[in-house]
């Protein structure tokens, strides 16, 4: 009846676990009695759940980013503090077969629960804006990717209280991943929770690629694009390009897993290095998936607070297509040990080195920019700052680890997670954490608060390289990753150093979470009253913060690049039209929400074996759909008495500041 | 898939908004916007299939000791089988005929012979996979037939998906008629069903021409 699941799947006997359970008990207990007593449930679901607004769906998907944060922060520091602790012969706190599912969690969490979303809500929050457009080309498949993303954030954290989490690294390499070696349901949690969202961004990465080519505004060329939506295109068109090797490489091992197939067991012929092959196919891509929409960022801050255009808008356009093309074409330097030979190795080697020139247009572009500017040191300013000094170093070290004979020594070590962790926590984390800053404001209509914002740059930066620079240090070592002990006392003191790296960032991150505290109480003193709060150069900031729903009361003509600061200088910004038309607009849907939960009863009861549940998942998902499919009420048009209220009130608003 | 299709955007309201000739700003998914969202997703689902392939590719002769394509292909079977796929694009092609012209009893007729051909070849697919499985050659037996079993079988999947999506456009097609969106439901199905086409004449190729070479 209930397949594998049974009581002992709740882990009683974990007072870690269980202490964890009663704080998130706890946590969602208050929410929920904090809905009911301000009677917000209706707002809640008519408002936000059911939305296909595209920067309702942004700001969800940046909420679930930073719960998934603290979480994926959380497993960080335990094992920070689990390495420190198990130094020099001692056993620590975590015993090894928990200790495993933590780096595990830490890994899936951080790449595909915490950075995939907050990239994704960034681009849904800005890019239709940017674009001159009104939502997405298709508002309900937009809907319907979060919801799917959301049910495989469920998947995940049902994990950690019911059964246990994949004990194989997020890489989840067969054999070790295979049923032989992972009889538990941990990898069958990590197959699904990656299988649903993955789906969901595939959808994400179609749906924002017809949006860019479809529904720019009238008279925006492509090469007039702002440059953080050309980012997000490249990275779109990787999403469309990788996802799918992921998808097929999950179904294989499903396959293996579920009905005794043999793609990637040691026996019946099957090959290990096929399944790290597709899964790198994807991985590789992926890190640029992450990575591009940050230099994209980085780029929108650096030309706003400078006060100029962009240095060199084309070269930035043509290094991220080169970054996207060869991309693809350096998978396998993650796994130079695979013994594929010296001339395989050596074109990847290369090749990944190669990557290195058109990123570093990129930098000289971003100086070049910063060159006899003004630059006024805000936030968004500091973070992209300090990403430049940080990525440097991480791609440096990349570089190092490009060479096939270096990569031999420093394969699996330290000196491997130092790098990545650099390059991804120096260039998209800080990339992302420069967006929420620079696009607050015009997502909720008041600015954030600097000097918390400030602190929070400073304890994230200096404990970046107080966490990760002695990581370098232990991979020359030869410390090798994922050690749940060990007994070097060489190493010992370097550990102690990293664990007060971790300390400075949680700092920094209690920081960002008294800075949202401060600036949500003070944000009647901060209010947005014009919606460009930065003198910004690109469309979004024309229009109100935030925005009406329907973005823009007309469309607006576009003749540069920096289309709003061309409106500005000739003195047409803000310009009130002769008249206002019915604009016509996609109606609010419950369809994405049940077929997220379905699509989550569904994996839960694959995961567990519960054929029967498992078929109610998937017909709820088929009929949800269906009904969709024969719904012929989903749009309305916006009357022009409505418009002109709205557009009335924010012109008032604007001569007011 | 084609689910977030909306109502027909060429309205005088929406038309009076671009008079520079631009459709759909400000708008979303009017017909060649969704079938150009169709065709990106076709692309990506290409891209699925291609990982099949290479990983079939790449398996295909480890057969730990047991059967080779060459042992268990029945040629003259899976020629009949594709000719029952191909034939079915063609009277699909048909009925799109039919949904120009605006015969809605011509798009229903067309559709219902397009769907005995796909079922037959899904039937007949299910055929070889059952006699294969009886004999001792199911897919846990080799590398090679797991690879065969998942690439096949993955097809086969998506056709019956496409199966089940004409049955749903037959009825729509007989309650709604042939509105904008309809026919741009038509269209899309249309594109899935010649990519399956493509596709499984890349399987003849790969895995039974020259698995029986």
């Amino acid at each position: 009846m209930f397949g594998k699941l049974t009581l002992d799947a709740i882990p009683f006997h974990e007072p870690i676990l269980l202490f964890t359970f009663a704080a998130v008990a706890l946590g969602g207990l208050v929410v929920v009695a904090g809905l009911t007593y301000f009677r917000k449930w209706g707002y809640l679901w008519t408002e936000w759940l059911t939305s296909v607004d595209h920067k309702k769906i942004g700001v969800m998907y940046i909420t679930v980013a930073i719960v998934m944060l603290l979480r994926g922060f959380a497993d960080a520091i335990m094992m920070r503090s689990q390495q420190a602790l198990a130094t020099g012969g001692a056993a620590g706190y975590l015993p090894p077969e928990h200790y495993d599912q933590i780096f595990t969690a830490h890994g899936t969490i951080m790449i595909i629960f915490m950075a995939m979303p907050f990239m994704i809500g960034l681009m849904n929050i800005a890019v239709p804006l940017q674009i001159g457009a009104r939502d997405v080309a298709f508002p309900f498949l937009n809907s319907l990717s979060f919801w799917l993303f959301v049910s495989g954030v469920i998947l995940i954290n049902l994990s950690l209280f019911v059964g246990e989490f994949g004990r194989t690294g997020w890489v989840a390499y067969p054999p070790l991943s295979g049923i032989a070696y992972s009889p538990g349901v941990g990898v069958d949690y990590y197959i699904w929770a990656l299988q649903l969202s993955g789906i969901g961004t595939t959808l994400t990465g179609i749906n924002f690629l017809v949006t860019v080519f479809k529904m720019r505004a009238p008279g925006m060329k492509l090469m007039q694009m702002p440059i953080f939506t050309w980012t997000c295109t490249f990275a779109n068109i990787l999403i469309a390009a990788s996802f799918p090797i992921l998808t097929a490489a999950l179904g294989l091992l499903t396959l293996d897993r579920y009905l005794d197939f043999h793609f990637f067991t040691n026996e019946a012929g099957g090959n290990a290095m096929m399944y790290i092959n597709l899964f790198w196919a994807w991985g590789h891509p992926e890190v640029y998936i992450l990575v591009l929409p940050a230099f994209g960022v980085f780029s929108e801050v650096i030309s706003t607070f400078t006060g100029k255009r962009l240095f060199g808008y084309a070269a930035m356009v043509w290094a991220s297509a080169a970054i996207t093309v060869l991309g693809f074409v350096v998978w396998l330097h993650h796994f130079f040990t695979m013994g594929s030979g010296a001339n395989v190795n050596a074109f990847f080697g290369i090749a990944t080195m190669i990557i290195s020139i058109p990123t570093g247009v990129k930098l000289f572009n971003w100086l070049f920019t910063m060159y006899r500017g003004r630059l006024r040191f805000t936030t968004p300013v500091l973070w992209t700052i300090g990403f430049m000094v940080t990525f440097s170093i991480g791609g440096m070290t990349g570089v190092l680890l490009a060479v096939p004979g270096a990569d031999f020594v420093l394969h699996n070590s330290l000196f491997l997670i130092a790098h990545f962790h650099n390059t991804i926590i120096g260039g998209a984390v800080f990339g992302y954490l420069a967006g929420f800053v620079f696009w607050f404001p015009k997502a909720f209509g008041f600015t954030l608060n600097e000097k918390w914002g400030k602190a929070a740059f400073w304890f994230w930066c200096s404990g970046f390289y107080v966490a990760f620079m002695p990581l370098y240090v232990l991979g020359f070592m030869g410390m090798t990753r994922r050690l749940n002990h060990t007994d070097n006392p060489e190493w010992t003191p370097w550990l102690y150093v990293a664990f007060v790296g971790a300390v400075l960032i949680l700092c920094g991150i209690l920081c960002q979470l008294i800075q949202l505290y401060v600036s949500i109480r003070d944000r009647k003193q901060n209010l947005d009253l014009t919606g460009d709060p930065w003198n910004g150069h690109t469309l979004e900031w024309s229009t109100s913060s935030p925005p009406p729903f329907y973005n823009f009361a007309q469309l607006p003509t576009v003749h540069d690049i920096d289309s709003f600061t061309d409106m500005k200088e000739k003195g047409i910004a803000y310009q009130r039209p002769e008249k206002y038309t019915a604009i016509h607009m996609p109606k609010n849907t419950s369809a994405g929400v049940f077929m997220g939960g379905f699509a989550t009863v569904m994996g839960f009861a694959l995961i567990w074996h519960i054929w029967w549940l498992a078929a109610v998942g998937l017909l709820g998902l088929f009929a949800s759909l269906l009904s969709r499919a024969f719904d012929n009420d989903v749009d309305y048009y916006v009357q022009p008495d409505e418009i002109e209220r709205i557009e009335t009130a924010h012109l008032a608003h604007i001569k007011q500041a | 898939m084609s689910t977030d299709v909306m109502n027909d955007p060429h309205d005088s309201v929406h038309k009076h908004e671009h008079e520079d000739g631009h459709d759909d700003h400000g708008h979303n998914d009017s017909g060649p916007t969704t079938v150009f969202g169709f065709w990106l997703y076709l692309m990506t689902d290409c891209i699925l299939f291609a990982s099949v392939f290479a990983t079939y590719a790449v398996l295909m002769t480890a057969t730990a000791g047991s059967v080779s394509g060459k042992d268990i292909f029945e040629l003259d079977y899976v020629l009949v089988e594709t000719f029952a796929l191909l034939f079915s694009s063609i009277t699909y092609g048909f009925a799109m005929i039919a949904g120009q012209k605006g015969s809605k009893g011509g798009v229903i007729n067309w559709l219902i012979v397009t769907f005995i051909f796909g079922a037959i070849f899904i039937g007949m697919e299910i055929n070889e996979f059952h006699h294969l499985i009886v004999e001792g050659y199911g897919p846990s037996t080799s590398a090679f037939l797991s690879a065969f079993f998942a690439l096949v079988g993955m097809h086969g999947l998506h056709v019956t998906a496409g199966l089940i999506w004409m049955i749903i456009m037959i009825l729509q097609v007989s309650r709604q008629g042939l509105t904008p969106q309809v026919n741009t439901r038509l269209t899309c199905l249309s594109l899935f069903w010649h990519f399956l086409d493509i596709v499984w004449i890349c399987v003849f190729t790969v895995v039974y021409l020259l698995g029986t070479l």
